[in-house]
């Protein structure tokens, strides 16, 4: 790897990606044994710092490093407490003193995994910051869409949904367009961020036009509590004109699946019928996860030599 | 001493034209004589040699944070900043704690700026009670004990009605109303321009429509209430042609930009520093072409530092927290005189933005080197190489951009009616 931290895809260069999808499949590998442990990370600290609370991701993080024998702290800074005491630089510093070998955070506000980076000697992780990155996401969605079609080059990939709250679509339209695949995004106007065509995207209004001839519909979570009324008018008009069902499903290619990172909203952005629709559907994909974040840990916190000597490019 | 010597100076004076190499000789506070080879005795010399004479600079936008940040800043940091930035006056904003929406504020401030300022202070008062956009304050008790203009300056009135009676109330005291145009709700959770920066990054977007739709609105009332509408800060290329046009068309307005929109884009968000939040925010090259070329061709009137204080455990947290706003008094000489080197502006041309017409704008002396008028006066080097450091400047708050990098051009000498406040080898001197 040519950086020392993963905090977003779009740093990535083809080669480093492909590099990390090959070393997730070894991993997958691991995971299959029957005493699921090898000592590659043994003797070295992994700290979970997760501002915002996320079960899922934290305990893929924490699997994956307890797989690769690391000692795992799960750190989960209350965020009220963080404005009132503490700078996010002072808990960088704070974090840098106890010498971690590698650092995943998660922030709701883009930039903060950067901006711990800066601070830091030990490489950090993103493990989502904002609508910014959340390269791990996108890693294990390439990962599954290259075990479901066998490649990712020349594929059609269609996002639908909130591309305006979503880290997870913007990792993966760098992703899957460094590996060779065309995007094509579609949400309603006002969850369309502005100058997203400089992203090399093809925005589309419709979701019948985004669909046409897709290989992968990936359909993101719309956050209805937030959202509804402000960027849509009613759940029911969404499901109408972008919730994906089997109706609409048509104009993509036969053989297209479908992917949601979980969890669905049944009935709005996914239908009933397709949601259960087997095999066909992927949903988050668990396993994969875990192996892919055991690849990236081994990538970034498992070198040779202590981590720590090499220097920022 | 009495008597201070400018010699071989540059001479830049917008007010009479005068763009010629001579002296300047200063008695009793005034401006005593301009022309060459003055030999006056017992006056304190300074050689000019290689470097402009001019009008001491006049801010029209500074946050001073006293009374009640003074953590942040006070008049005697903010003030000693701006004798080390070559500024003689300041205008100062009215977002304090109490807010400036009483005279007795203005008169603290006033006072305060008497024995700790080494440069002027011109209290800016706001225009709504407790800068809450609802009830309009005492303007002309206000203008009575000393407040030149009125603003509620980030806390833009978003009630059209209410901005309508200040806008005509204000004709009372003539003085402007200075306004941060953005239309809040268009601004919405916005932290940084609106663009293929801000969804690059992840950011919320505040779109450039949000400053130039408040500043359609605010030109129109200020043509229907027939009031002096000076649009503080402009970043848009849509604000500075909606302002052409007005001026076109014999609105009374006027304009200023800081610094920081004529030389730098939403590119400088890129490493999510909080240095590079303000309000407005930065935007794209092509606005910050369009802010040049309005300040050159005259639609825009002046440079405005918008100098804003923040602690640096306030500047320390994530983008969305962090406050608006930079530090501007200590670098607006060398970042402006960007627009020169460019060819953009001439010497004079700049002199006129940043002294003369902020004078003007706000109906006070200063601006001009006529013999008889108060002596403020600045000596800048504008090939001076320096590096600037927040840290060994005078700002209390250490909240810029600029941080770090080599700078060209420098205030070395700043007079305030005939005293020397501040000279770059000894520092600031009084009071």
């Amino acid at each position: 790897m040519k950086g020392r931290d993963l905090l977003g895809i779009e740093d990535l260069e083809r080669d480093e990606i492909e590099r990390i999808l090959e070393t997730a499949r070894h991993m997958q590998e691991v995971g299959r044994r029957e005493v699921k442990k090898v000592p590659t990370l043994r003797g070295r600290t992994l700290i979970n710092l997760f501002f915002e609370s996320s079960t899922r991701t934290r305990t893929s993080f924490e699997i994956a490093g307890k797989r690769l024998s690391a000692d795992v702290v799960n750190f989960s800074p209350s965020t009220s407490s963080m404005t009132k005491a503490e700078t996010i630089l002072d808990t960088a510093k704070t974090l840098d003193a106890m010498d971690p070998d590698v650092v995943v955070v998660r922030h709701k506000v883009a930039g903060v995994p950067k901006r711990i980076a800066d601070e830091l000697s030990a490489p950090v992780i993103n493990a989502g910051d904002g609508a910014h990155e959340h390269p791990t996401q996108a890693l294990l969605d390439l990962l599954t869409v290259l075990e479901e079609k066998g490649r990712i080059d020349g594929l059609t990939v269609t996002i639908v949904g909130d591309l305006l709250h979503s880290r997870v679509a913007r990792s993966n339209i760098f992703g899957f367009q460094k590996l060779g695949a065309e995007v094509r995004v579609a949400a309603p106007p006002p969850m369309i961020p502005a100058g997203i065509e400089a992203l090399g995207v093809k925005v589309v209004t419709g979701l019948r036009e985004a669909l046409d001839g897709a290989d992968v519909v990936m359909v993101l979570r719309i956050q209805r509590e937030r959202f509804e009324g402000a960027y849509f008018p009613s759940i029911r008009e969404y499901a109408a004109t972008f919730g994906v069902d089997r109706a609409k499903l048509r104009f993509a290619k036969d053989d297209a699946i479908v992917m949601h990172p979980g969890p669905i909203n049944r009935g709005v952005e996914l239908s009933h019928d397709l949601a259960d629709r087997r095999p066909g559907v992927v949903l988050d994909q668990v396993r994969n996860g875990v192996a892919l974040r055991m690849a990236v840990l081994y990538l970034f916190a498992g070198r040779r030599g202590d981590p720590r000597q090499e220097v920022r490019p | 001493v009495s008597r201070i010597w400018i010699r071989g100076g540059r001479v830049l004076d917008p007010a009479l034209e005068r763009d010629e190499i001579c002296d300047v000789l200063i008695e009793e506070g005034r401006i005593a004589a301009v022309g060459p080879d003055l030999s006056p005795t017992g006056a304190e010399r300074i050689d000019a040699a290689g470097c402009w004479v001019a009008p001491g600079l006049v801010d029209l936008h500074t946050h001073l944070r006293e009374p009640g940040q003074e953590y942040k800043e006070d008049i005697a940091s903010g003030g000693r900043a701006a004798a080390a930035g070559g500024f003689s006056a300041v205008a100062c904003m009215a977002n304090t704690t109490p807010v400036n929406d009483d005279p007795s504020v203005t008169d603290f401030i006033l006072d305060r700026a008497r024995n700790d300022s080494p440069v002027r202070v011109y209290p800016i008062a706001a225009a709504t009670q407790g800068l809450k956009g609802q009830v309009m304050t005492e303007m002309v008790a206000l203008a009575g004990v000393g407040a030149v203009a009125f603003s509620d300056d980030g806390h833009t009135i978003m009630d059209a009605g209410v901005m309508r009676r200040v806008l005509e109330y204000s004709r009372l005291v003539g003085a402007p109303v200075i306004v941060h145009a953005e239309d809040r709700t268009l601004v919405g959770e916005g932290v940084m321009n609106e663009g293929p920066v801000s969804t690059r990054l992840g950011l919320p977007g505040n779109p450039c429509v949000a400053e130039a739709a408040c500043v359609a609105r605010d030109l129109m009332l200020a043509e229907l209430a027939g009031a002096h509408l000076h649009v503080g800060h402009v970043s848009t290329a849509a604000a500075v042609e909606l302002i052409r046009a007005a001026r076109a068309r014999g609105v009374h307005v006027t304009a200023e930009v800081t610094p920081h929109h004529l030389t730098l884009t939403d590119e400088a968000c890129l490493g999510y520093d909080t240095n590079t939040k303000m309000a407005p925010p930065l935007r794209s090259a092509a606005d910050v072409r369009a802010c040049r070329e309005g300040l050159a061709d005259g639609t825009i009137d002046a440079v405005a530092t918008d100098h804003a204080p923040h602690a640096v455990h306030e500047k320390e947290v994530d983008f969305a927290e962090a406050p608006n706003g930079i530090l501007g008094l200590e670098t607006a000489v060398p970042v402006v005189l960007e627009l020169v080197r460019s060819g953009e502006l001439s010497p004079i041309e700049w002199v006129r933005r940043c002294a003369t017409n902020p004078a003007r704008i706000l109906k006070r002396p200063g601006g001009r080197l006529a013999v008889g008028t108060p002596a403020d006066v600045v000596v800048i080097d504008p090939e001076r190489r320096w590096t600037y450091d927040p840290a060994k400047g005078f700002s209390k708050s250490r909240n810029s951009p600029w941080a770090g990098q080599e700078m060209t051009g420098r205030a070395l000498v700043t007079i305030v009616d005939g005293r020397l406040v501040y000279h770059v080898d000894k520092g600031v001197l009084v009071p």
